[in-house]
């Protein structure tokens, strides 16, 4: 007999099925669109079972007005955001996204405590008690409290920080190891205190530890961190979903927010390795500032071209490989770029892009500028596919790159990003690096690339400088 | 101001300071050119080009700055007006009489052989420039005079051995003479005192001969140096046994301020085979082979050709003079800081102090000493930071361990926990599996798509608000609205924007 409960149950399962499958459809571009479709229906399934299994729970009318009206204001502010969004502002968005679904697990958590601690003779904690697991609820409850509001708090500062409103300097506190050590060790003791004896202040103090935590943490991260913090937000974001489903007994939140947590901590760890440091090392953060023993060496001087000459110097060539970095979209060259790419191939020039796994804030961030500015994504080659081919490249355009190109990760074994996998932009023959002045880059780590004798330094806002050299083009 | 680019007055000098191309870009940095007429003629560049080039042809000497090639000669220097800079290669060590007469004059003087070995001056290095072409044309020349092939080959008439190549000393010309003996196919070895060029020497294919030396030394001017008794000792042996081998010796051994040191005896070149061909590209500086006449050709009673050319690199005169010519804008842009034709000296530039020989008629020779760093720098007095320990990959059974360590924890922790948690463990633990397979073939560039994704699933959350709201608990309501909120925007927010930019993804 089908229940509205077992309907839901097993709306559910279907639904955790298709955000797998969604999942799995992202990982290739030709079935990226279909994966989206299939999180959609997972999401529209998920949603519809709840709201008809809370109406089967005798949801007041005035409370199912208010759920309309939530979701309606939210589904707008969602699409809004999402329609007007500049693909340069993605990696704000999604801090910003990930604030969301932190704050939100903080609420569902604190909605526990409402329903069951704080209500000790009503009907929910007598059923967790009948199943001798109300215990276990107070610690779920602290847990999915402090996993929300570290990502809460967490993400906000990466969204100010990736949004410019913050510095995007590390900040040192004196200690910041032991701070985060000791507020989890704080945590623990709390959570057992939770356990015992479940009392609001607890409550209250768990969820400013974590919000300070939260703070803390990724305030000590600089920029150039940002596609690992970005992703480790992500994987918060999904533990915290998870810790809700255990808090309401639901297989559904659980699954997915396992999924997300899962995903988003393999690509931390990803982003890691491309840039050679631990996971460790970058919560730690601290990058640049033990940087710059080589820093007063004599490395030579620098060539300054001029636009004439890139043109030039692309127009004689037969390949062209792009590498882009975080400087690109700073300075919203992507349009610029793609169409010096469209002209360069209408010339017969074979013109590729590399990039770096960690350009740019956000995992996969160069190509979605670059798809947004219609660069056909069979050109965009990631590293591990383009280092071999640089040896066999006439000119490497690097524009607004800089630690990723640093040939010092591969040839100085003193320098602070040694062992780091870069772009060889070097072998190619020749090498123009666009960038507004001589400055390091965010490792704070001098580029010898820039004194090569077959690097041209082209000045300048990258944006102005595209267009002027595909003014220049023969 | 204008510049002028003098005919060279020596009778053997066939190079010009000034090619039409470096006229063009001489005249960009804001200078008017003015040449002699005829004074490209033996480079090979004819009046006509230089005045196409926006060049004038007249009186060179009476411009405001006079380029050469060598030092200008005594009647040329007394028609320099008063002011004027005057720029060539002056070998101010080698010409102290040169470097008082100079001082004697209103002029300044800049010596542009006596840049120094720094990579920042490497663009103006008119030594690495020439001793390139004359290591190039020292090998044509040995070729020339040599009655063999220098490549090994198998005919129909007979098999022919390819011919062996000693380059005693791997600088700038004796890299770019292994560089053009190898590409002519033969057998390339070379000598260097200093063991810091095996690599470079390998690297065009020759082989580096070491002459064993505990002590050997990294030069810190960037030259080598003369070394001690022992280790001549070495060095004689080993010239003893290759010239016995080879069929042709390239020697460029020079120690600057100082006569060339002599690497082979008379005995040595009597042990060579006939037909065997030296060049000896120090002659000028006494010669490093016994026997050498500087400028000449000499061919000793054991029929060894031993070639003492001083004027290698000008019997290329169209390139070297090329190469001169832009070694001199680079001088005329370190010179041109504004671009705007004006030319200041800055004392303070260390490149600029170190070719300055002569400033206003007086005398600024020599300069104070330079440190450079053509080897990499001694690593001694600077603590290298230690290079991060490799990280072991993990053995099998230390693996082994490690899962059962985390399984056996595990076990604790889920055999403790009550019957109803089980089960939701369960799933969460596959769901995390499943999550790590489902990402990890993910493509790099739908990192962004994939998160934005994810992040719209991770708003189901908002089904936990949805069973909260309205159950009979104002405050449980309130709350419950905001996380609906929050939560959906994130839901509507990421698929939309997913979908926006998946979009754009295009294939060519």
């Amino acid at each position: 007999m089908i229940t509205v409960a077992s309907a839901a149950s097993a709306a559910y399962i279907v639904a955790a099925l298709l955000f797998i499958l969604a999942l799995d459809g992202l990982s290739k571009h030709e079935t990226a669109k279909v994966g989206n479709t299939y999180g959609i229906a997972g999401m529209t399934l998920a949603l519809g079972a709840t709201i008809a299994l809370a109406i089967d729970r005798d949801i007041e009318g005035s409370g199912l007005a208010l759920l309309v009206v939530a979701m309606v204001i939210g589904a707008a502010i969602g699409l809004w955001r999402a329609r007007v969004v500049e693909m340069t502002g993605m990696p704000e968005l999604i801090a910003l996204l990930h604030s969301f679904v932190g704050l939100a697990a903080v609420l569902v958590g604190w909605n526990g405590y409402l329903s069951v601690e704080d209500d000790p003779h009503g009907a929910e904690a007598a059923h967790l008690d009948s199943l001798s697991t109300l215990g276990i609820h107070h610690a779920e409850v602290f847990i999915g409290v402090f996993v929300g509001a570290v990502t809460f708090t967490g993400s906000i500062i990466a969204f100010l920080k990736l949004s410019a409103r913050m510095k995007s300097k590390p900040l040192v506190l004196p200690g910041k190891n032991l701070l985060n050590l000791g507020a989890l060790v704080v945590f623990v003791g709390l959570t057992v205190w939770f356990v015992i004896q479940p009392q609001l202040w607890l409550l209250v103090v768990v969820t400013l530890l974590a919000l300070a935590l939260g703070l803390h943490l990724v305030a000590s991260i600089g920029g150039g961190d940002m596609p690992v913090v970005v992703s480790m937000l992500n994987s918060y974001s999904g533990w915290a979903a998870a810790a809700s489903g255990f808090l309401l007994e639901n297989d559904l939140l659980i699954v997915t927010g396992a999924l997300v947590g899962s995903s988003g901590a393999y690509l931390s760890y990803i982003m890691c390795q491309a840039m050679n440091r631990s996971f460790l090392s970058v919560i730690a953060g601290g990058f640049g500032i033990e940087a710059g023993p080589s820093a007063e060496s004599d490395l030579g001087s620098h060539r300054e071209t001029t636009v004439a000459e890139v043109a030039d110097l692309l127009s004689a060539a037969s390949s062209v490989v792009i590498a882009p970095g975080y400087g690109m979209a700073v300075a919203q060259a992507q349009y610029g770029v793609a169409d010096l790419t469209r002209a360069l191939r209408d010339k017969g020039v074979e013109v590729r892009f590399a990039i770096h796994p960690v350009a740019g804030r956000l995992p996969g961030h160069m190509n979605v500028l670059l798809a947004e500015a219609k660069v056909p994504y069979d050109i965009v080659l990631e590293m591990d596919e383009i280092n071999d081919e640089f040896a066999a490249t006439d000119v490497v355009l690097v524009i607004g790159a800089n630690d990723t190109v640093n040939p010092a990760a591969a040839e100085d074994p003193g320098s602070p990003i040694a062992g780091m996998p870069v772009l060889r932009v070097w072998e190619a023959a020749d090498v123009v690096v666009l960038k507004r002045s001589m400055a390091s880059g965010y490792a704070g780590v001098p580029n010898p690339l820039f004194y090569r004798d077959n690097t041209g330094m082209l000045f300048g806002d990258a944006k102005d400088q595209v267009a002027a050299v595909i003014g220049g083009l023969r | 101001m204008r510049v002028g680019v003098v005919k060279e007055a020596a009778v053997g000098e066939a190079r010009v300071a000034a090619t039409p191309a470096t006229v063009g870009q001489l005249r960009k940095l804001g200078y008017d050119v003015v040449i002699d007429p005829g004074a490209g003629e033996r480079a090979g560049f004819a009046d006509e080009t230089y005045a196409e080039a926006g060049a004038e042809l007249g009186d060179a000497l009476e411009a405001d700055i006079v380029l050469g090639v060598d030092a200008l000669a005594a009647d040329q220097l007394d028609r320099l007006h008063a002011g004027a800079t005057m720029v060539g290669i002056l070998a101010p060590r080698i010409h102290p009489e040169l470097v008082e007469d100079l001082a004697q004059r209103p002029i300044t003087a800049l010596a542009l052989d006596a840049a120094p070995r720094i990579s920042r001056a490497q663009s103006l290095d008119v030594l690495s420039s020439m001793a390139n072409i004359a290591g190039y044309r020292a090998v044509v020349e040995a070729a020339h005079a040599f009655g063999r092939f220098f490549t090994g080959q198998v005919t129909a008439a007979g098999k022919v051995p390819p011919a062996k190549v000693l380059v005693c000393g791997a600088g700038v010309a004796g890299l770019a003479a292994i560089g053009t003996a190898v590409s002519l196919g033969a057998i390339v070895r070379a000598t260097d005192p200093r063991p810091e060029v095996a690599d470079q020497v390998r690297s065009l294919g020759g082989e580096y001969l070491s002459i064993e030396d505990p002590e050997a030394e990294v030069s810190a001017t960037g030259y080598a140096k003369e070394m001690g008794e022992d280790y001549k000792a070495r060095e004689v042996q080993l010239y003893a046994e290759q010239t016995q081998d080879v069929d042709i010796i390239i020697t460029t051994a020079l120690i600057p301020g100082r006569p060339a040191p002599r690497l082979i005896t008379g005995d040595m070149v009597a042990t060579m085979r006939r037909g065997s061909v030296i060049v000896d590209m120090a002659a000028a500086n006494g010669g490093n082979v016994e026997g050498s006449v500087a400028g000449e050709v000499v061919v000793t009673d054991g029929g060894v050709t031993i070639i003492g050319y001083t004027d290698l690199a000008g019997r290329l005169p169209a390139q070297a003079s090329q190469l001169y010519g832009t070694n001199l804008v680079n001088l005329m842009t370190l010179l041109t800081p504004g671009k705007d034709g004006q030319l200041v000296i800055d004392e303070d530039d260390v490149v600029q102090r170190s070719i300055l020989v002569v400033r206003d008629g007086e005398s600024r020779w020599p300069p104070p000493p330079v440190q450079v760093s053509a080897a990499p720098a001694p690593t001694a007095d600077k603590p290298l930071p230690e290079p991060r320990p490799e990280k072991q990959p993990l053995t099998p059974t230390r693996r082994l361990v490690g899962a059962l360590g985390v399984a056996v924890v595990l076990f604790v922790l889920l055999a403790l926990s009550p019957e109803a948690l089980t089960v939701h463990l369960t799933v969460f633990a596959l769901a995390i599996v499943i999550g790590y397979y489902v990402i990890r073939n993910v493509h790099h560039a739908l990192h962004t798509p994939l998160m934005s994704v994810t992040n719209a699933i991770s708003g189901i959350i908002v089904v936990g608000a949805l069973l909260q709201i309205g159950q009979r608990n104002t405050a449980i309501t309130v709350v419950s609205f905001a996380a609906i909120l929050l939560a959906s925007i994130n839901v509507f927010g990421g698929f939309a924007v997913t979908r926006r930019m998946l979009g754009m993804f295009a294939r060519s």
